[in-house]
């Protein structure tokens, strides 16, 4: 079953949301900053929200047409929504929670469907507590089997596991996975961070300003972005004008000539002309640092500089580095210890030619 | 001690309260769940008799259910007998009297209900009355309770709107707060003393009660 959508409605602060999908079955991550339109979407699609215009269809049976007055309330849909903060029931317990979608269902047959996903989820042990009295990645748990025991045909997950540790995070991700497996019904899932689409999702949309900025899956789109924007989004640091000086075209790379500074960089080829401008973006934590000009490396880009400022956060050191331009480079804090950098220090800059991804300056349009 | 004033008294509160839990609850959840944008008139109306003298209140029902009126007439069609000087119409009258100590304590209870649990439970395919009786209202016991109590003690020392409507007929429509009265009038100060002190034990009792009950009777422990 696919669900297909068109979406326009004003949102609070001043833009519109203006999205077109189609999502397969399978894990979809939405991805974007806070304020993108992402719970708005989320919303919209669920019925707890009206949209100003569009369509929405999961299959064949269309759930709400502007154009056609067709508006079907959100407690007909038959799909779940799992919110940000869970929403489970405090005054039920975890069993009275998950009974609580299966009102049309005798005693008897509630009890089986209960059990079932309880099991599914990792949850049996607890069906006699109450939502109070549960670990937070348990909750999550309920919440997500409680979503799940009406067998819905679209599932909404507002931001759910965010509060939970990596590990929690992929082990719920693969129950739902292995239950969704039998099913195969659209999972759409909000997420503001990055990782999370890289380990939970097959296919990732991007919001900006509520407009689709890219579509596709996670490596292709995050690794590779092709707008700045959404270079930034998907964690790149740097960001470099630079002119192109040369095309090495059986290399597969080019040399580019960075705008600040004397700086040359050997960055992957792309269809452009010697002298075109372009924009070149650099994970900070793809950048190595030497105390002595390293020789016999493969790397091609080698050059010396100066670090202006260190500063630790959590577990990354971020160093700025001055040379011809500054470049932010994160390190960890054993690294920084053994080779006992200082502020001031002179060092050489370690990039590889892939390290280096260009990007387009605006919001969309394809690379030049 | 007058205890066929106690026992009028206690009959009327009871009878109050049951029928302010039965119209307060959909009034408190008209009130809070609904959009129209005159909203706030009826908000006013509800909450009319906190700031009315009882005189006034009184006098405007009396007027109302008097023989020339046409709820007057019509009741008394119905029944055979006028309302104003009846237990009926002390009912009555007591009921608008105490409607907003019922109203106001379930519509501010009703608003702290974590509007994703309701559309979470629409989201389970629960309709507005089941999500109601299922998530609404058991979350809102405290403003609940605490409704009925502070009505049923209104109810119970209400003084100027009974004199005005239900005047003092022993048995009939004279209530404690009367009677109390009427002992005072009557220089018989140790009979007004006892009658006091009972409404005044009985009054702590009954909040003493509701407060021990209503002592968070599930805790939620905070998102993880």
């Amino acid at each position: 079953m696919t669900l297909s959508a068109s979406i326009q409605t004003r949102l609070s602060d001043g833009f519109m949301l203006d999205v077109r999908l189609s999502v397969a079955p399978g894990i979809t991550m939405v991805f974007g900053e806070s304020g993108s339109g992402k719970t708005t979407m989320l919303r919209c699609l669920a019925g707890l929200r009206r949209p100003d215009r569009g369509h929405l269809a999961i299959g064949d049976q269309v759930l709400f047409d502007a154009d056609r007055h067709v508006d079907i309330a959100v407690q007909h849909r038959s799909l779940g929504y799992v919110f940000q903060h869970l929403a489970l029931f405090p005054h039920m317990t975890v069993e009275q929670n998950l009974h609580y979608g299966l009102a049309s269902l005798d005693l008897k047959a509630r009890r089986a469907r209960a059990a079932s996903i309880a099991d599914s989820f990792r949850i049996a042990h607890l069906l006699h507590r109450k939502p109070g009295e549960i670990s937070g990645g348990e909750r999550q748990r309920t919440a997500l089997a409680r979503s799940l025991v009406t067998d819905p045909r679209l599932l909404l997950l507002d931001e759910p596991l965010s509060a939970l540790d990596h590990v929690t995070q992929s082990r719920i991700i693969e129950d739902l996975r292995v239950w969704n497996a039998a099913r195969g019904i659209p999972i759409l899932y909000v997420t503001h961070s990055h990782r999370e689409v890289f380990a939970l999702g097959e296919h990732v949309i991007v919001l900006q300003h509520g407009k689709i900025l890219a579509e596709g899956p996670p490596q292709e789109v995050l690794e590779a972005p092709a707008h700045e924007s959404l270079a930034q989004l998907a964690g790149f640091e740097n960001f470099f004008d630079a002119t192109v000086t040369s095309l090495r075209a059986d290399g597969g790379t080019m040399h580019c000539r960075l705008a600040e500074g004397q700086t040359d960089l050997e960055v992957p080829l792309a269809r452009t002309e010697p002298g075109a401008d372009v924009r070149i973006a650099v994970r900070a934590g793809d950048i190595l640092l030497a105390t002595e000009e390293p020789r016999g490396l493969s790397a091609r880009n080698v050059f010396p500089g100066e670090i202006t400022s260190m500063q630790r956060e959590g577990a990354t050191v971020i160093l700025m580095v001055q040379a011809g331009c500054p470049f932010e480079v994160h390190l960890t804090p054993g690294a920084c210890e053994a080779l006992q950098l200082t502020s001031g220090q002179r060092v050489w800059l370690v990039i590889k030619t892939h390290s280096c991804r260009l990007v387009s300056k605006g919001q969309s349009g394809p690379l030049p | 001690m007058d205890w066929s004033a106690i026992g009028l008294s206690i009959r009327l509160a009871t009878i109050v309260c049951v029928i302010l839990l039965v119209i307060g609850l959909p009034i408190a959840y008209w009130l809070t769940f609904s959009r129209w944008r005159w909203k706030f008139l009826v908000e006013s109306v509800v909450a009319l008799p906190i700031v009315l003298p009882p005189t006034v209140l009184g006098f405007y029902v009396l007027m109302a259910i008097g023989s020339r009126s046409p709820l007057g007439r019509a009741w008394e069609r119905w029944t055979g007998h006028g309302l104003a000087f009846t237990f009926e119409g002390l009912v009555l009258a007591s009921i608008l009297y105490s409607l907003p100590f019922a109203v106001q304590p379930i519509a501010a209870a009703f608003s702290q209900v974590d509007t994703s649990l309701i559309e979470a439970a629409s989201t389970l395919g629960s309709s507005r009355l089941r999500t109601c009786f299922r998530i609404i209202v058991p979350l809102s016991v405290e403003g609940i309770i605490t409704g009925i109590v502070l009505s049923f003690a209104h109810t119970l020392g209400e003084f100027g709107v009974v004199l005005m409507v239900g005047g003092n007929l022993p048995g009939v429509t004279r209530t404690v707060s009367i009677a109390i009265y009427d002992q005072v009038q009557g220089f018989q100060y140790a009979e007004a003393n006892a009658t006091a002190l009972l409404l005044l034990f009985f009054s702590f009792a009954v909040l003493s009660v509701v407060y021990a009950m209503t002592r968070k009777p599930w805790a939620v422990a905070p998102l993880s």
